[in-house]
């Protein structure tokens, strides 16, 4: 790898040793990747939180958040002092939600220690947006951007509709870009690899976020990591899909898949047309997408249900956004969530607070739901005690939570998954 | 040594991370997946319709097509290195952030780009020797 003058310096010392620790780590793991240099990025989506009880007890015993960001953050067995960081940075969700530890089961002590590292990152500068869509509260990259993000619905949402440019970072490789402002120049910051693979033809009008995630669970699992084109029917889509259709739609294909980055011809930022969207790169397959297609991705994601009394029900995956909320809301009013049965719903707290404003989380409680922020149910592995058999309007959380948590899911659209809150029985069925 | 026929196999490829390890091969046709698809606890694959699913690699030379999943690829291999329970080395044909940063802190050596598809000529039980700063594996059929 090659560093210019400002980086070697940096591996050399010049801005303290947490600096020079973060620039070791991108030049390994550059090398590892076989990049040539680095590149400057001002947008960093990570994590550098505590929230369970190996990372409580590692920090006690290692020296505090310094030695847990030295260590998860950085590859650094030696604790470095960490320095306020030095690019704009908001961090993904959490283990759980903090504002309501209770319902999910969470100690307290776990909780208290959760607090001083909620200080402690807040004081590095990093934004604690604690959600996994940074880009529905306010880390919106342009066009072009270099960026380094990681959670997989994040960063396939950051290539194809944003037109940013993002690898699926980690942990500890966000961890060096904060502290640098630098990221290894490779994959989907190159324009080559940026260019699509394989075709896929509707046959059928996708129109709802219900419909794009059975289209993108479908997409994943036969493209894997590659890069598909859309052509909506007959060339065009018949209506263009909204943030919460396509934050479906990646999520789903980086699930069953790990599709990163895809284009939507006549929709998405790089494929004004076909060719554009192709680049010049030859198609390695022409897939088509009808009813049959459609009736295989439902089956899959419904491949754990068997049992129709439904005891947890959970929206939000990816997190809910206020549009979202708002029809949740009006399916569920004047009606009450039955006895037998939980319902959750999961979005960022800086939507939660406008949710509360405008009277959701009212609607939600009265009739005997929860809002809930930070979290969702994969990621903190808290379900309603004694849950067996779930209803999910995520394929992404259909797809980790049965093996996560060993429950039954249920995929359907939101009207089916309030539907079987309200009644305790699952009625849905592909339509 | 024994009457048992032993052959040696030599393939080539590139260095991810440096160093010298040796140790009997785990082997798999099936992508890793880290978040969600193993448990850094004991190093054991716990992914539902994975072929290795209740097998651990800890102390072996894991030999696989690549990474997939969660964006917490790394961060779960970083996790077995602490606990104790990291594969010995690793070998892999695809090449992606996850695995490159998941390798790099996971401090096993590590290779790629081989000139012959290790998935072919590795078996499970087989030793191998991987010697990454010079490019070089060793595998000896058991």
């Amino acid at each position: 790898m090659r560093l210019n003058d400002d980086e070697q310096a940096m591996r050399d010392g010049r801005d303290g040793p947490a600096v020079a620790k973060a620039m070791d780590l991108l030049v390994r793991y550059g090398e590892a990747l076989g990049a040539e240099r680095l590149v400057d990025t001002r947008n960093v989506a990570g994590t550098v939180s505590a929230t369970t009880p190996f990372m409580r007890d590692f920090a006690l015993q290692k020296g505090g958040m310094d030695a847990v960001f030295s260590e998860f953050n950085l590859d650094s067995a030696e604790v470095v002092t960490i320095p306020p960081v030095k690019v704009f940075s908001t961090h993904l969700q959490l283990g759980f939600d903090p504002q309501q530890p209770a319902r999910m089961g969470v100690a307290e002590e776990v909780i208290n220690f959760y607090r001083k590292g909620e200080g402690y990152t807040a004081g590095l500068g990093v934004q604690l947006t604690n959600t996994c869509t940074p880009y529905q509260v306010g880390n919106v990259p342009t066009r072009g951007e270099h960026c380094a993000w990681m959670e997989s619905s994040a960063v396939i949402y950051c290539n194809s509709v944003l037109g940013a440019r993002t690898n699926t970072e980690g942990r500890e490789s966000t961890g060096a870009a904060m502290l640098t402002g630098k990221i290894p120049y490779w994959g989907y910051h190159l324009d080559v690899n940026r260019r699509g693979t394989h075709l896929v033809e509707l046959d059928i009008d996708v129109l709802s976020t219900f419909e794009w995630g059975l289209l993108g669970y479908w997409i994943g699992e036969i493209v894997q990591e590659r890069v598909p084109v859309v052509v909506g029917r007959g060339g065009s889509f018949a209506q263009v899909p909204n943030l919460q259709r396509l934050k479906h739609f990646g999520a789903s294909a980086s699930s069953s898949g790990g599709v990163e980055m895809y284009h939507l011809v006549g929709v998405t930022p790089e494929a004004p047309s076909v060719e554009q969207a192709f680049g010049g790169n030859r198609i390695v397959q022409t897939l088509r997408y009808g009813a049959a297609e459609r009736q295989a991705a439902w089956d899959k994601l419904n491949v754990t249900a068997k049992d129709r009394e439904v005891d947890y029900v959970m929206l939000g995956c990816p997190h809910y956004n206020l549009e979202q909320i708002w029809e949740a809301c009006r399916l569920l009013e004047g009606r009450k969530v039955h006895a037998n049965c939980s319902l959750w719903i999961f979005t960022p707290r800086a939507i939660k607070a406008v949710a509360d404003q405008n009277g959701y989380t009212k609607i939600i409680e009265d009739a005997g739901g929860v809002l809930m922020s930070d979290s969702c149910s994969a990621m903190s592995r808290a379900i309603p005690k004694g849950t067996r058999v779930t209803a999910l309007d995520s394929a992404k959380h259909a797809h980790y939570l049965p093996a996560i948590m060993g429950v039954q899911a249920w995929f359907g659209t939101t009207a089916d998954c309030i539907d079987a809150a309200c009644t305790g029985r699952w009625n849905g069925r592909l339509a | 040594m024994s009457d048992v026929a032993e052959t040696k196999i030599v393939i080539r490829g590139r260095k991810v991370v440096g160093g010298v390890a040796e140790g009997e091969a785990l082997v798999t046709r099936d992508r890793v997946s880290g978040w969600g698809g193993i448990d850094p606890r004991t190093g054991t694959i716990i992914e539902t319709r994975h072929e290795l699913r209740g097998v651990s690699f800890a102390g072996k030379v894991l030999v696989f097509p690549g990474a997939k999943g969660s964006s917490g690829w790394s961060n779960q291999f970083h996790l077995t290195r602490l606990m104790g329970v990291a594969p010995a080395a690793m070998l892999f044909n695809e090449m992606t952030t996850k695995i490159a940063l998941g390798a790099v802190v996971t401090h096993a050596p590590a290779m790629t780009d081989f000139d012959v598809d290790p998935l072919t000529v590795i078996a499970t039980g087989d030793w191998v020797r991987v010697d990454a700063d010079n490019g070089v594996v060793e595998i000896t059929r058991r």
